[in-house]
């Protein structure tokens, strides 16, 4: 009933529970011998910003088309292309069905 | 005959006719009461459900069943439609009647103060009618018959926030997209009526030789039911209708594109499955060429479909091109049995991809309720304009976190169970093809990771500081996509067994669907 044959393989997600319980345990018993010097409310938990002002926690926050900012500037080329096929005009749409369609015809055709 | 026994009997015609009917009931239902209104649409459909329970229970047990609509003999001319109904037919009614079920618990507080609502709810039974047509149905006129009006009806839901421009225009590229594609369908089935003087599928899966008009009808129903069901790089319908619906109008869309996706297993396995083994030039078998040109469109799928939604700021935009790569993801699992078929891992594959079809339903459903309910409780869709949420809306934020891992696919969740035998299966056939999806997945991780991040971590926004909790009603429909999840991740074989291995038995068994009509005629 747990265990999924694959053929080549097997998955049990009984056994992954199990195993991620045990490192959980784990953890938990390695952050016991940690000390406890925080302190909340004193300077200790303040953030550190070279001496920059701290700015209000909303202007802090990363919006989400900053996120991945690095991946998305490398990859420059193949998302210009990839916006440039994404027109959203509907003749495009069309246009992409019906060079598939010459495609298909033309594998097809010669097979 | 007992009355359970006639129920029975007759239900194929009842999952389709209860809806039907009840749509064109709503109109008038609907000037009674809304409250009435809403208990009408879900005990209709909960009925429906019944009957598609009870059908699968004696499908699963005694086999295929087929319902004749008409005369009984052909004796003289006459109109006759057969509906069809074995494993994957009863497979892909489940998945619909479960997204309509959830979509209009969804509805009752998510719609509850739009105008139209008696419209709304006679589109969404008429969506939900086309849908089971299309999976029920052995007759080929018939199954375009129920693509049209899953057409009309989608796209009339689609633009339903009639006052928005984009939600009009989104609608506008669905039917153009959508009408030229059933005339191509039309089409493909005149080709094969001119050719074999019939319409069903089994008669014609038995009399077809795979001439050179036949070749040109595979090609055009491949393309056009791939183009619905959202195959690259025919895709770009998908975002901008997902994208502008109404979620709960999205999650009977999604079935909607799922019967196109179940249109080209039919065609497939059913149809072209006597001629599959045909040798064409160079030796090549005809299923290594179709299987192969289904992996080429399903990795373009996932690639595409990963890679434009990492850049999405809209959030149920950004779901719609997820969409689009878990489509890839099922016909990847397709085209390596197609190109594989005969080997031990190709049936391995089918079952993957037939699993992955229902965890696509919950995990894109969940996902696209979660977005309606941040929509609902915040009036926008652009992750830029919000964040810090998870202080407000603690059930929807676990919905998300489980939503994340599952189409991520990760453990132990419904996502990992279908790709786990995607990703073993594929391997077989060529490596890199899993590969390149394990780190499509990965990105998918990532993706939801920064939805995680913008949405609902960091800190309370001003302009969301009022912010509640979604509705009840709404709640409870992300928890049973969620529960389901959990479920089919925890007990994977509950549901292969049961559900996933007949219904792959049912494709790939083409000779037994042949007989069993053939023979109900």
């Amino acid at each position: 009933m747990f265990t999924l044959e694959s053929g080549s393989g097997f998955w049990n997600p009984l056994i992954w529970i199990l195993i991620v319980f045990i490192a959980f345990l784990l953890f938990y018993g390695i952050r016991g011998f940690g000390k406890n010097i925080h302190k909340k409310g004193t300077e200790q938990t303040k953030a550190f910003l070279s001496g920059n002002k701290e700015s209000a926690p909303e202007d802090m926050h990363v919006k989400a088309s900053n996120l991945y900012w690095g991946f998305t500037t490398s990859m420059k080329a193949l998302y210009a292309g990839l916006r440039k096929m994404h027109t959203g005009n509907t003749s495009d749409y069309i246009l992409w069905f019906v060079v598939v369609l010459a495609v298909l015809f033309i594998i097809f055709g010669v097979m | 005959m007992t009355l359970e026994e006639i129920l029975i009997q007759h239900s194929p015609a009842l999952v389709i006719a209860i809806p039907l009917l009840s749509a064109f009931l709503m109109p008038l239902i609907s000037r009674i009461n809304a409250k009435l209104r809403n208990v009408f649409a879900i005990a209709m459909l909960g009925l429906t459900g019944c009957f598609i329970w009870l059908l699968a229970t004696d499908v699963l047990t005694s086999g295929p069943r087929v319902y004749i609509f008409g005369a009984k003999n052909l004796t003289i001319p006459v109109v006759r439609i057969l509906f069809e109904v074995d494993s994957i037919g009863i497979f892909m009614a489940i998945i619909t009647i479960m997204l309509a079920i959830i979509a209009v618990i969804y509805s009752w507080s998510f719609m509850n103060e739009q105008d139209g609502l008696d419209k709304y709810y006679t589109l969404l039974l008429l969506l939900v009618t086309s849908a089971l047509g299309m999976e029920f149905t052995g007759d080929i006129f018939n199954f375009f018959v129920f693509l049209e009006i899953s057409c009309i009806a989608s796209c009339a839901l689609i633009a339903f926030w009639v006052t928005e421009g984009e939600a009009l225009e989104a609608a506008f590229k669905y039917i153009v997209v959508s009408a030229i594609g059933a005339l191509f369908v039309l089409f493909a089935i005149g080709v094969l009526y001119a050719q074999y003087d019939a319409l069903n599928i089994a008669t014609l899966a038995q009399a077809l030789q795979y001439t050179f008009l036949d070749k040109i009808v595979l090609i055009l129903l491949l393309v056009v039911l791939g183009m619905k069901a959202g195959l690259a790089p025919m895709h770009m319908w998908l975002p901008d209708a997902y994208g502008r619906a109404p979620p709960s109008v999205t999650l009977i869309i999604i079935s909607a594109t799922l019967a196109s996706f179940y249109g080209v297993l039919r065609v497939i396995f059913t149809l072209y499955g006597n001629v599959l083994t045909t040798s064409m030039r160079f030796d090549f078998p005809l299923h290594v060429i179709i299987g192969w040109v289904l992996i080429v469109l399903a990795i373009v799928s996932i690639l595409i479909g990963v890679i434009m939604a990492l850049i999405q700021s809209d959030f149920m935009r950004l779901i719609g091109y997820t969409a689009v790569a878990e489509v890839g993801y099922m016909f990847l699992a397709i085209g390596t049995t197609v190109a594989a078929l005969g080997a031990p891992y190709a049936t391995v594959a089918l079952q993957g991809g037939i699993l992955h079809l229902l965890n696509d339903a919950i995990d894109i459903g969940l996902l696209f309720l979660v977005a309606g309910a941040i929509y609902y409780v915040t009036k926008k869709r652009s992750l830029d304009d919000i964040g810090g949420l998870a202080r407000t809306m603690k059930y929807t934020t676990v919905f998300f976190i489980v939503a994340l891992l599952a189409v991520a696919g990760m453990p132990p969740l419904n996502g990992f169970t279908s790709k786990f035998l995607i990703y073993e299966s594929v391997y077989q056939l060529n490596p890199i093809l899993s590969i390149v999806a394990i780190l499509c997945s990965i990105l998918l991780l990532a993706i939801f990771i920064k939805v995680l991040y913008a949405a609902f971590l960091g800190p309370e926004l001003p302009a969301l500081k009022d912010v509640k909790e979604a509705p009840k009603s709404m709640l409870l429909a992300m928890g049973l996509f969620a529960g389901l999840a959990i479920l089919i991740g925890l007990f994977p074989n509950l549901f292969i067994d049961t559900l996933v291995k007949p219904a792959a038995d049912a494709l790939l068994n083409h000779a037994q669907y042949i007989t069993m009509v053939i023979g109900g005629i």
